[in-house]
């Protein structure tokens, strides 16, 4: 059985790319929001954005697992996550997945796309700022894995940009 | 079976992307903001910032140089369309004078999955466009104005975005130069 996603609706022609940076830059702006209304607090609260790219998460998986067959398990669902959804997200595959099977997954990506833009690889000028750009991501995956019904937490680690980690642990019942 | 035979367009996950998360957004301005006037403010405003970067954007793209006149930057905006968003709207209702005329939208992918409840029915759920399209005339230096006449998210048949040619803007002299 094939599994196809037929496009109705936008037309042809588009390309891809162009909405990338729209989408860039829109998560730049929210960004932008949350930051500007957390200032007060000492420390940047950037849960509304993880909360955000959990709704959108949950959301935007229910729309593409639609017409698939049923997941294996849950290493089936992750590996999912890193190849192809990773894939039509951030235009390319994660590029290390490891795991100690207890239910702990790291997703490697050497060059996260929403951090590619921001300086020279390995440049460590905007390291403090990049957690920003990492949350929404962070919420995105755990709403995905929510629908799929693996409850878990996700944070995020960058040592040198454009490459970070996502650390996947799942909450066992 | 394997799962490799799965693929999912790239295309239109990204464009989903984009749609879920203005649409997150703007559920979250509507949680912070008691007032729907200032969540239409705040989405306009967050709309000229995309626009003034977007703009360079899209002269990258598609090395076009000046508008002759405001009817070919209604063509223009009408292309930017095309290119970011894969929608063309039409052009319309052009006024006498020739500086206010009506984008046409039969379908708009940025309210795809929207519903309006009674309560927001003063909510502009597209205000970022015209920001968008603020930000991005001013980098070009001209001063519009948008606005929306008509809502399909409000059950009329068509969105119309109206654009008004406002000014000209003159170059600035760099500051300390006279």
């Amino acid at each position: 059985m094939k599994h196809q996603f037929v496009d109705g609706k936008s037309a042809p022609g588009a390309k891809a790319e162009a909405d990338e940076c729209l989408f860039e830059y829109l998560h730049g702006e929210i960004i932008n929001y949350v930051v500007s209304k957390s200032k007060e607090s000492s420390e940047e609260d950037l849960s509304q954005l993880e909360w955000m790219g959990f709704s959108v998460g949950y959301r935007i998986i229910e729309r593409l697992t639609r017409e698939m067959q049923r997941f294996k398990d849950e290493l089936d669902i992750i590996k999912f996550i890193c190849t192809d959804f990773w894939n039509s997200l951030y235009h390319k595959q994660v590029d290390n997945l490891r795991t100690n099977h207890h239910g702990v997954y790291v997703l490697h990506d050497n060059e996260f796309r929403l951090l590619a833009k921001i300086g020279k690889a390995g440049s460590r000028q905007y390291l403090c700022e990049s957690p920003r750009l990492l949350a929404f991501t962070c919420g995105l995956l755990r709403g995905s894995l929510a629908n799929l019904g693996v409850a878990c937490t996700v944070k995020a680690e960058v040592t040198a940009l454009p490459s970070c980690k996502f650390n996947v642990e799942v909450q066992r019942m | 079976m394997s799962r490799n035979v799965i693929k999912l367009d790239a295309k239109k996950v990204n464009s989903e992307l984009f749609t879920l998360t203005y649409g997150a957004l703007v559920s979250q301005l509507l949680k912070d903001y008691e007032n729907v006037e200032d969540v239409n403010k705040q989405l306009e405003r967050m709309g000229y910032n995309m626009g003034i970067r977007l703009i360079e954007d899209f002269l990258a793209r598609t090395g076009s140089g000046r508008c002759y006149d405001f009817k070919d930057t209604a063509e223009k905006i009408q292309s930017g369309f095309k290119i970011f968003l894969g929608i063309t709207p039409s052009i319309t209702n052009w006024s006498v004078a020739g500086d206010e005329f009506s984008l046409c939208f039969e379908t708009n992918p940025m309210s795809e999955f929207v519903e309006l409840p009674d309560h927001c029915l003063s909510l502009k759920y597209c205000n970022l466009l015209p920001g968008v399209l603020r930000g991005a005339c001013e980098m070009v230096q001209m001063e519009i104005a948008s606005w929306f006449v008509q809502d399909q998210l409000k059950n009329d048949s068509v969105t119309e975005l109206r654009v008004k040619f406002i000014k000209r803007l003159e170059d600035a002299i760099p500051a300390g130069e006279d």
